[in-house]
């Protein structure tokens, strides 16, 4: 591994969550590094700690110790504005649930990040974005049809548009084809094998192990700790 | 997020629910609405009430004689005569604030004659020629009496539009003469009627005529009174006009011989009313009446005033205080259905952060901070409360408008209102949606994703 590529830097991170008396350790040291360019697929069973290790990974959680370092960075125990401001620039995030706004158009869908980029961009310059993602994932047609017009794979580029749209270095997916038949999971893991293609770092939270073969790199979570580093 | 983007963040939220929207900001309409309908009529009849006691003498003011105090027993006010014509002339001299000033002399109870009719009048006042602009009032008929009138004792008179149909009947009384006891009056003019006073007394029912005359020739001679039942009815001409007795006027001193017509100075009159320029100036002309009056009669610091002046602002404030407790009930009322529209919005976002949890988790999670998220949900709140405080304005001025149209009640539009108005729904808007945003920034996101 060449040290410069270095994305994600995890050393020894542990979460305990308390329940009133009661302490339950949930990830118990984990150490981990991934690079740049890199295509993750996490897997694990329920409670293995997966989604915990994904939640701080994506900087919505706080380790309960440890570093977390995003281009070298320490940002576990960063100020929530901070961390704000790096989910906004540097990770995207697509959901099992696509989670887009009802009654709101795929352009406005899209380009709602942006309007959480400090400095700020203008209205058009928003829109120019906005379009030039929705290009990526081949909605441009659809840009005012809002997600009830929309089918649930077109739903999803919508949402992995949105996640672009701040061209970020690093792309999380949970379960993204969890809501997907069979076809449309394909196409949308086509789409994350071009992403990766041109450069993104792209972890994938999965169970299939199907959607985990696209993967470059497999790591197995299992009862707070990695099992499986997984290099191929 | 800047502030312009929070805007229209919160618009496109609302527009998300244009129904919602719309019935949640209604409470506030119809609190502002309500406000604002409130305030044009509580202005609106202050002013009315304003103009009406401006009519009847809001500028003006009444001078009486303080009273007599014999053996514990206080005699009331007038018992005591301390009031003299010099003391009008020097009220209107002096003080700068005066405008008009007139002595009153009263004769109650006193036959008029004229032919066979005869009438008592509700008042008979011995005045100046001021004494009308003073109570505003007009001549309708004929002319008034003047100064010069006044100083010569002229046996002239001006009579109300009652004692004209009680006494004249349908002939003009203009040139004819009435009687008064004995004293033959020629009416020259008839004043413009006024109806009745606030206490339902007949204003029109009055004789007015120079106080110089009515002091001499009618209340000065105590001889008994038309009414009483003990005047022996003079028959004979020596009867009806004494060659000794009571003399028409009193010994003059020499330095009041002059060539000039002088009022006697001993005389003593029963008030003196007076005008000040505007009705703010009352207060002041009261202070230098009162000073002057202290000074004319020697009367020492620890003396009291053997005077006592009332004015008509009493009345007005009381009148105006009454006019402004109802505008004050109703406004409570008013600003109370505010807190109820303004708790309707505060339900209405908690409703809406619990419904839109999710959206949020997603906001946070592309980047929102809790500020962000803070300012939407306030300016959402906001927004609602100032449109509907805007729609408020609005009806509430139309609902004025047509109360103003169709019951003819008087409004008066009011700016301020307006402006309180706009304040009130921003504050409302504030306080009310800080909880539920608070509640929003508050939210975990990766609770608030996973919520269903």
């Amino acid at each position: 591994m060449i040290k410069v590529n270095k994305l994600i830097e995890l050393k020894d991170i542990t979460k305990t969550y308390f329940l009133e008396e009661l302490s339950v350790p949930v990830l118990k040291g984990i150490s981990l590094e991934i690079n740049k360019g890199d295509y993750v697929a996490l897997m694990g069973a329920s409670g293995s700690g997966k989604s915990t290790l994904m939640n701080i990974l994506g900087c919505l959680d706080r380790p309960t110790s440890g570093d977390y370092l995003l281009e070298g960075e320490e940002l576990g125990r960063a100020s929530g504005d901070r961390r704000a401001l790096i989910r906004n620039k540097k990770i995207g995030f697509v959901f099992q649930s696509f989670n887009l706004l009802p009654r709101t158009s795929a352009l406005e869908n899209v380009i709602m990040p942006l309007a959480y980029t400090a400095g700020g961009l203008s209205a058009r310059e928003r829109r120019r974005r906005g379009m030039e993602a929705l290009e990526q994932v081949g909605l441009t047609e659809r840009a005012q049809h809002h997600p009830s017009q929309l089918s649930g794979g077109q739903q999803q580029r919508v949402a992995i548009a949105r996640a672009l749209v701040n061209r970020p270095p690093l792309l999380f997916a949970d379960e993204p084809t969890g809501n997907l038949d069979s076809k449309t999971s394909v196409e949308v893991m086509e789409m994350f094998d071009a992403l990766n293609a041109e450069g993104i770092t792209i972890i994938l939270v999965t169970h299939s192990d199907e959607i985990a073969s696209c993967a470059k790199r497999v790591i197995r979570v299992s009862d707070g700790l990695v099992v499986d580093g997984g290099f191929k | 997020m800047n502030f312009l983007n929070t805007i229209i963040t919160a618009l496109k939220a609302l527009k998300r629910n244009p129904t919602r929207a719309l019935l949640t900001t209604l409470g506030i309409v119809i609190g502002i609405a309500a406000v604002i309908t409130m305030m044009e009529i509580g202005n609106g009849s202050k002013t009315s009430v304003r103009t009406t006691i401006e009519k009847m003498g809001a500028n003006t003011g009444l001078i009486l004689p303080g009273w007599l105090r014999r053996g514990g027993v206080a005699m009331g006010y007038g018992s005591r005569v301390s009031l003299t014509p010099a003391d009008a002339e020097a009220v209107g001299r002096e003080c700068p604030s005066v405008l008009y000033y007139s002595p009153v002399v009263r004769a109650s109870s006193q036959q008029l004659i004229f032919g066979n009719s005869n009438w008592v009048p509700q008042w008979i006042y011995g005045v100046s020629p001021d004494y009308l602009p003073i109570r505003n009032w007009r001549i309708a008929e004929g002319r008034s009496f003047t100064q010069e009138e006044v100083e010569t004792n002229a046996r002239v008179c001006l009579v109300g539009a009652t004692v004209v149909r009680e006494l004249f009947g349908n002939v003009s009384p203009i040139d004819c003469e009435l009687r008064i006891r004995d004293v033959a009056f020629k009416v020259v003019g008839v004043l413009h009627s006024k109806g009745s006073n606030m206490m339902g007394m007949d204003e029109d029912d009055v004789l007015l005529a120079p106080w110089t005359t009515i002091r001499m020739r009618i209340t000065g001679r105590r001889t008994g009174t038309a009414t009483s039942t003990k005047s022996t009815p003079a028959s004979k001409p020596s009867e009806l006009y004494p060659a000794t007795g009571v003399a028409l006027y009193p010994e003059q001193d020499a330095s009041l011989t002059t060539d000039k017509l002088l009022i006697p100075k001993f005389t003593y009159i029963d008030q003196i009313v007076f005008s000040a320029s505007t009705p703010s100036k009352v207060k002041q002309a009261e202070k230098e009446i009162t000073a002057l009056l202290r000074e004319r009669h020697r009367l020492r610091p620890m003396e009291d005033d053997d005077f006592r002046i009332r004015n008509s602002s009493d009345f007005m404030s009381m009148l105006n205080s009454t006019t402004m407790l109802m505008t004050n009930l109703l406004l409570g009322v008013a600003l109370l259905s505010l807190v109820v529209g303004g708790v309707g919005i505060m339900n209405i976002m908690l409703v809406s952060v619990t419904e839109r949890t999710r959206e949020i988790g997603l906001r946070m999670a592309v980047g929102a901070r809790s500020s962000d998220i803070l300012k939407q949900f306030l300016v959402e709140s906001i927004i609602l409360c100032l449109v509907g405080g805007i729609i408020g304005i609005l009806t509430g001025h139309g609902t004025a408008v047509l109360i103003n149209h169709y019951l003819k009640w008087p409004i008066e539009s009011s700016p301020g209102a307006v402006i309180a108005a706009v304040g009130v729904s921003v504050f409302v808007g504030v306080v009310f949606g800080f909880y539920p945003a608070w509640k929003a920034s508050k939210l975990d996101p990766i609770e608030a994703l996973r919520y269903e």
